[in-house]
């Protein structure tokens, strides 16, 4: 045991120099884009997109538990919503899919923020509570909102989007559209992460005495937070509904606000590959581990346990900053004491 | 003199308990003021009446003339308030020089939206924010160590490092916590140093609570001393040290030792 631990100790601190980086990276990019070609099976194709779909809720969820420290419990609501809220205006309206979908995401995002109102003064556990609650809620609302949502019988027939005249559609286009759409996340968390906005909203969540005394207003971050995260999952719910087709209230129930919450805990809490990794692990092994089905919950189980006893912040957990990361990307391109800024100033 | 902070009988009371006691401070611009007294006198709850932590049950708080009293704590550090901790509160998560952008005005109110799409634009701006948040640790001379995780550096330099971070909000009145408590006498010396930069250089005024007598009679312009939440004496450094009721609070009345001696 001792072994495992110090070759992952050697994993953690290992540098992989920028070249082999960017191989890496290109590797990655090809892999992802000839996907389709490669994997000829529409479930395997199927299981990818689940993958990414979760790493999208995993990330914006993330942004409420790990960057903004709110343990959310009903995250399924706004993934809910954001599907519900673009399927009607589609199916009653006839209107665009992305109109529809822009729509659904400002929608939950402003009731994500209205949720997060009576919230702001709980702490930890109190907020479980609250936000499990509105989950709860919210589905049945669904399933008793028979003239609206038609009830548990689902809304089936979701129309395809259409982009320019061309119908996405098929797995292979929903493979392409769900990968852009991780890209597009991944990319937004990291400008998150780094932007005096993402400080902030750190800064909040580690100390709000301190972050008063500095200026910073703590309902104004907690709030936005929780409104950009739960608009994040609006903007994935208005994707699932189009790629499934059919939606129905069983697909946003309590069970599906835990498994997102395992997999930023497992993957770990405020990391971008964290969060990716944890939704991929937990989407794909029990797909893989459907074979002895009977099984799968002690294997599943024992992980949960393992990784508490060994590895509580996740797998992929970042609780610190280890460089100045503001300082590094403000710097791309700037060599070293070169801060045209800072000479100025000495001159 | 202009005026920079006027406290009217401020008043706070936590259950039976009154913690400050119908206390009138005044500071001038350009003035360093101490604020001394036994431990539980009520310092900080005074300081934490001043920057918003509490509200006052009476009294008023000017600060620059325009009533404060009831503002926020975030609001008045928009004013010009700026404050240390006496249990250092840095963000233990982050490095040292990200300790300061967090406070810089324009780190924390930039724009998300452009963090997001122009990414270009907002970098140039950040090369400067860099600049000025480098500056301020130079002040301190933490330039050095400006990667370094904030948690990671010696307590003394964790003090200083609070202080420019209070600076680079750019306040018009810093309160310092405590400012040289567990430092050593070198560090302390460095401490002065500061100060004196602040006031003189950056013309911010300082309100500093402090125990170490030597470091407050040599830094002070004025001192007032509370006692159970009283202000108990208020005056020039020399005055202060030759006052009877100061010297009671500190050590007692001394009656008990003379029926011992006899």
């Amino acid at each position: 045991m001792g072994k495992i631990k110090e070759l992952y100790g050697k994993l953690g601190k290992t540098k992989l120099s920028n070249k082999t980086k960017s191989i890496l990276m290109i590797l990655a990019g090809l892999a992802a884009l000839l996907c389709p070609f490669i994997i000829t099976s529409k479930y395997t194709l199927h299981v990818i997109i689940s993958c990414f779909i979760y790493a999208c809720l995993t990330l914006s969820l993330n942004l409420i538990i790990g960057w903004s420290g709110q343990f959310s419990l009903g995250h399924v609501c706004f993934f809910g919503m954001g599907a519900y809220v673009t399927t009607l205006l589609m199916t009653n309206f006839g209107m665009n899919f992305f109109f529809a979908w822009i729509i659904g995401i400002v929608f939950t995002a402003g009731f994500a923020a209205l949720l997060c109102l009576p919230t702001l003064k709980l702490r930890g556990d109190y907020i479980a509570v609250v936000t499990l609650g509105f989950g709860e809620v919210f589905r049945l609302f669904l399933t008793n909102a028979v003239d609206i949502t038609r009830g548990p019988a689902g809304i089936p027939s979701v129309p395809d989007p259409t982009v320019f005249g061309l119908e996405i559609s098929g797995k292979t286009a929903y493979y392409y559209f769900a990968l852009i759409l991780l890209i597009g996340f991944i990319v937004f968390m990291k400008r998150f992460n780094n932007s005096g906005f993402g400080m902030a909203v750190m800064t909040v969540n580690e100390d709000d005495i301190a972050a008063t005394a500095l200026g910073l207003d703590p309902r104004k971050y907690k709030l936005s937070a929780f409104a950009i995260g739960g608009g994040m999952a609006a903007l994935v719910g208005g994707f699932y509904a189009v790629y499934m087709g059919m939606i129905a209230p069983t697909s946003f129930s309590y069970a599906e606000s835990i498994k997102m919450v395992s997999m930023t805990v497992l993957g770990g809490m405020a990391s971008i590959p964290g969060s990716i990794l944890g939704a991929f692990l937990l989407t794909a092994l029990p797909e893989m581990l459907r074979s002895f089905s009977e099984y799968r919950m002690v294997i599943y189980g024992a992980a949960m346990v393992i990784m508490m006893i060994f590895k509580p912040d996740g797998i992929w957990g970042r609780n610190k900053r280890r460089k100045n990361e503001y300082k590094y990307v403000a710097m791309r391109g700037v060599k070293n004491g070169e801060n045209s800024a800072s000479k100025k100033r000495n001159n | 003199m202009e005026k920079i902070l006027q406290v009217k009988s401020a008043t706070i009371r936590f259950g039976g308990l009154i913690a400050v006691d119908g206390v009138d401070l005044e500071q001038s611009r350009g003035e360093i003021l101490s604020l001394i007294g036994p431990n539980g006198a009520g310092k900080t709850t005074f300081f934490n009446l001043l920057t918003g932590v509490y509200k006052p049950n009476e009294g008023t708080i000017k600060f620059l003339g325009q009533n404060i009293t009831q503002m926020k704590a975030h609001e008045r550090n928009r004013m010009g308030i700026a404050r240390t901790f006496q249990n250092i509160r840095l963000i233990k998560s982050m490095t040292v020089l990200e300790n300061i952008l967090i406070a810089h005005p324009d780190c924390k109110n930039e724009k998300f939206v452009n963090a997001l799409f122009f990414p270009g634009k907002t970098n140039l701006k950040r090369r400067e924010i860099i600049a000025q948040c480098q500056e301020l640790l130079q002040v301190v001379g933490l330039l050095e160590m400006e990667d370094e995780l904030a948690t990671s550096l010696p307590y003394g330099k964790q003090r200083l490092l609070e202080i420019a971070r209070g600076l680079a909000t750019r306040p018009k009145l810093l309160l310092l916590d405590e400012p040289g408590a567990g430092m050593n006498s070198f560090e302390k010396d460095e401490l002065t140093q500061v100060i004196h930069r602040i006031t003189k250089e950056m013309e911010i005024d300082v309100l500093i609570i402090e125990h170490d007598m030597k470091f407050v009679m040599g830094i002070s312009d004025r001192i007032i001393v509370l006692d159970h939440g009283q202000k108990i004496a208020e005056g020039l450094p020399a005055e202060i040290q030759s006052n009877e009721k100061v010297i009671q609070a500190y050590l007692g009345s001394g009656e008990f030792v003379d029926e011992e001696d006899e």
